[in-house]
């Protein structure tokens, strides 16, 4: 990137948040997957404004902006495969202002996830969506995105806390949308388009979320299961029997053993699936009958043993071993690829089924875990990427599992995302109609093509 | 490029799985000052990746990401592959010593850091200008505000010593008070005995009568952390050898050190010498036997003392101690064995405080902003008391405890313990 430009950056940014040397460059190549491409430059604004002039040069130079935050995505979505400017929005980690009355915060994009949450809950408010990146990615990468988690079964994803949001567009203007309104239907729903694009259609830099009050009791449950489909077919059961847990996270049997080789935690090692059931709620009673409810579908179900969390520090060992499970595997090999396929949640046995036997089929493992109750299931293909054998193995063991969840009604990501890694697949799932539209509506707003080109839309 | 291969360098294993999660970030104390991918552990692994697969070449500038790292080891413990970014950052400095060796650090870590009686001529002049009453002075008339900032930060972390080194008046055998029942090795470490030559005789008295015979070789070297730390992992094991062999001629059940840091690097001889047939063993024995004070005294049947300090105190948890040592309950429970003492936790006691050894003279802005933020919990407790057993964090923490004209006493655990069996005999 020649230096006039430089120069025109640390005028806005300021020395300290533009970065150029080989080390800057290299570290700001990557995301949470395995892809990595260096940017010509990075910067570190602390303003919408500057974010603005930012983007202004770029649309003067045609430069790609890539905005990220603490790059925890799992779809490649924040590296810069053609180079250009990396956005990394860091710095822009304000609580702008927390209305108790309105239960609305207003934050910059760059506030961590679980600092957000920990400052409402102070006051007796909650901010539910809770992705396992939780303390490690950013509100504004959680919102491109639209993440989800375990919570979103009974609570709802990210992009259902989402009123309004203060967005930098291509050519550098900067919109607000919604409001502090819980409805609204002036107009398109543009808060909705911005949110989980990925940063291809314009910057995230503020929002206003939506609060509720904080559940006070919750009460978690540990099931084990002889097989998988055991306790898929109990996750069913669960939820037509009309309790909605907070959770209903299901984790095969790979994925206990590393949680527990990294954590030892005392889980389990002899059981094929457990099922991590949470109920909460504001009365202790209404908690506690729930998961007692639910304690006994499960054993009627063929459960081999339920046990409930005595104490809060039983339940947080709990939810940090399910927190960790996609990183533990890592211990197994030295790379792994976790897709987040969604299916209607009676097809889950079904989904798993077919998983284990892809996974026969091609001789590398699929650990499987993931959020059954709302039909997301993590699949991780475990792997040597330096192996060229094993890697062209992986890329049609994905193709197969993206084609089992549309086969079963489903589709290809439920909280992830579709990055760079599910492009490919984008047209199969979407169909020709809905992606010319798409490609229409990334056109009008980014005409140039310089925000995160190549990401999510087929060229 | 790659690198000459005839380097000690990190093994594949060591970096290889790293898959990026990011969990690291959320733990890194240098991150969360920067927001700065480079100044996170994920961004030291990938860079020495880089640089030992010859992505990258070792520049000045990639190694000084490997110095920019407090080591607080926050990240190795977080991390769910089990990679040790904190590590790996250590063995990168020595990576680069063997590429370029800065000359000045064999005087340092070779001639004078190894040598007590250097060490001690080397601060004679710290002992003149308190014992001179020119530091009196100083303070009197109110000179340090003609300091420039950083020189009185610096100024400020200096305790007060002694007039004669500890490890000359320290009796090579102090007899236990009544029957013996432990023959107990002291290491003496060079900052704790140096600077804070007090705590460490309370330490020995604390022993002797709690019925230790103890033990104090004179001519121990440095435990090796800061020439490990500056890259010299070579010399580091030399200090561990010399070590070994002297605590090898005295009769010790365990080796008791007062100083976080020092226990954690006398706990890794062990590792550290395991390549060479002939230390292998006698360096794992040595290690097997090493025991931080308050992790001593909680395994013995300890004297409750009689006397009473009242006062609110908190604790700060030394990375080295706790994560290095997993000791943490410890020191807890030994000050909550004083009558008075009204204990209440610091809020993240276990985040570094930014001390990291030398972290304030080679990157003050960093130290200081996040030593600002453990003086914005120090203050949230109310406490009138820090104790904290590690002489880094001690000096950082008056520092901090200066700048903010705070009035938070910083103490040693053990130096309570001290004074409240003090206090039994002379009741105030």
């Amino acid at each position: 990137m020649n230096s006039t430009l430089i120069i025109e950056l640390i005028k806005i940014i300021g020395k300290d948040g533009v970065l150029t040397s080989p080390e800057d460059l290299a570290v700001y190549s990557y995301d949470s997957t395995f892809e990595e491409h260096h940017p010509d430059v990075v910067v570190l604004p602390t303003s919408t404004e500057q974010v603005s002039q930012v983007v202004k040069l770029a649309a003067r130079e045609r430069i790609p902006v890539v905005t990220r935050g603490m790059a925890s995505g799992l779809a490649a979505a924040s590296v810069p495969f053609s180079g250009g400017i990396v956005l990394c929005l860091t710095r822009m980690d304000r609580l702008l202002e927390l209305d108790e009355e309105n239960a609305v915060v207003h934050v910059e994009a760059g506030v961590i996830t679980a600092n957000l949450q920990t400052e409402v809950e102070k006051k007796g408010l909650f901010y539910p969506p809770d992705p396992s990146s939780i303390r490690h990615s950013t509100i504004g990468g959680n919102i491109a995105c639209n993440a989800g988690g375990p919570r979103c079964l009974k609570y709802g994803v990210t992009g259902d806390y989402v009123l309004g949001l203060t967005v930098v567009l291509a050519d550098g203007q900067v919109i607000h949308t919604g409001g502090k309104v819980i409805k609204d239907v002036v107009g398109y729903d543009l808060t909705a388009l911005f949110t989980g694009s990925e940063g291809t259609l314009g910057v995230i830099t503020e929002a206003l979320l939506r609060l509720i009050t904080r559940p006070e009791f919750a009460r978690t449950a540990l099931v084990e299961f002889n097989s998988i489909e055991d306790a898929s077919q109990t996750v069913n059961a669960i939820l037509t029997a009309g309790i909605v847990p907070a959770t209903l996270e299901l984790m095969d049997h790979t994925a206990i053993s590393c949680i527990e080789e990294a954590m030892h935690l005392g889980l389990p090692l002899d059981v094929a699936a457990i099922l991590l059931v949470e109920t909460d709620g504001q009365e202790e009673s209404s908690v506690t009958r729930e998961i007692e409810t639910a304690a006994e579908i499960c054993t009627r179900h063929s459960a081999r043993k339920v046990t409930v969390a005595r104490d809060e520090s039983e339940r947080q060992g709990l939810w940090k071993a399910r927190r960790s499970v996609a990183p533990a595997l890592a211990r197994l090999a030295p790379n792994k690829l976790g897709e987040d396929i969604t299916v209607p949640r009676s097809a889950i046995p079904e989904a798993v089924r077919r998983l284990k036997l892809v996974s026969a089929k091609y001789g590398l493992p699929i650990v499987i875990f993931g959020h059954a109750g709302d039909g997301n299931l993590h699949p991780n293909i475990l792997f040597d990427k330096r192996d060229p054998q094993q890697w062209a193995r992986v890329e049609q063991m994905v193709a197969e599992e993206f084609a089992i969840a549309l086969d079963l009604g489903g589709t290809l990501s439920g909280e992830h995302g579709v990055g760079t890694l599910k492009r490919p697949y984008l047209e199969r799932a979407l169909g020709p109609v809905s992606v010319e539209i798409q490609k229409r509506i990334k056109r009008s707003l980014d005409p140039q093509n310089i925000l995160n080109p190549g990401k999510v839309l087929p060229d | 490029m790659s690198l000459p291969c005839n380097l000690t360098q990190p093994q594949e294993n060591e970096y290889l799985n790293c898959i990026r999660c990011g969990l690291c970030l959320a733990v890194c104390p240098t991150y969360r000052v920067h927001k700065n991918e480079t100044a996170s552990p994920r961004g030291l692994v990938a860079l020495a990746r880089k640089s030992l697969e010859g992505e990258l070449e070792l520049t000045p500038n990639l190694a000084e990401q490997m110095y920019a790292c407090l080591d607080c080891l926050a990240c190795n413990d977080i991390c769910p592959v089990g990679i040790r970014p904190a590590d790996l950052a250590l063995e990168m400095r020595h990576v680069q010593e063997q590429i370029r060796p800065s000359g000045w650090k064999d005087t340092l870590f070779g001639e004078l850091i190894a040598k007590p009686a250097r060490m001690e001529a080397a601060t004679l002049p710290l002992r003149i200008y308190q014992s001179s009453g020119l530091r009196r002075l100083v303070y009197t008339l109110h000179l340090r505000r003609l300091l420039p900032t950083r020189l009185r930060d610096l100024e400020g972390m200096l305790p007060r010593l002694p007039r004669r080194p500890l490890r000359r008046v320290l009796p090579e055998v102090t007899k236990a008070r009544g029957e013996s029942r432990y023959q107990v090795g002291f290491f003496l470490g060079c900052a704790q005995s140096l600077l804070f030559a007090a705590e460490s005789a309370a330490t020995v008295r604390v022993l002797a009568r709690n019925g230790c015979t103890v033990i104090t070789p004179r001519d121990t070297v440095c435990c090796g952390m800061p020439t490990a730390g500056y890259g010299r992992m070579d010399l580091a094991k030399a200090h561990a050898r010399f070590n070994i062999a002297l605590f090898e001629k005295t009769a010790t059940d365990v080796i008791v050190t007062d100083c976080a840091t020092c226990g954690s690097k006398l706990k890794d001889y062990g590792q550290m010498l395991a390549d060479e047939p002939e230390w292998a063993e006698r360096a794992a024995a040595f290690s097997a036997k090493v025991r931080d004070i308050s992790e001593f005294l909680m395994s013995i049947p300890l004297e409750k003392p009689a006397g009473r300090i009242a006062a609110r105190v908190t604790y700060h948890d030394p990375c080295h101690l706790r994560r290095a040592q997993k000791v943490w309950q410890q020191p807890r429970a030994l000050m909550q064995l004083i009558d008075g003492i009204d204990f209440v936790e610091l809020p993240e006691s276990d985040w570094c405080c930014g001390s990291a050894g030398s972290q304030l003279i080679t990157h003050y802005e960093t130290s200081l902003a996040v030593l600002e933020r453990k003086m914005d919990n120090l203050k949230s407790t109310g406490a009138e008391m820090v104790a904290s057993g590690c002489p880094g964090c001690q000096m950082q923490l008056t520092t901090g405890i200066k700048r903010r004209q705070m009035d938070v006493k910083v103490v040693h655990p053990i130096a309570l313990l001290d004074q409240a069996y003090a206090r039994e005999e002379n009741p105030q």
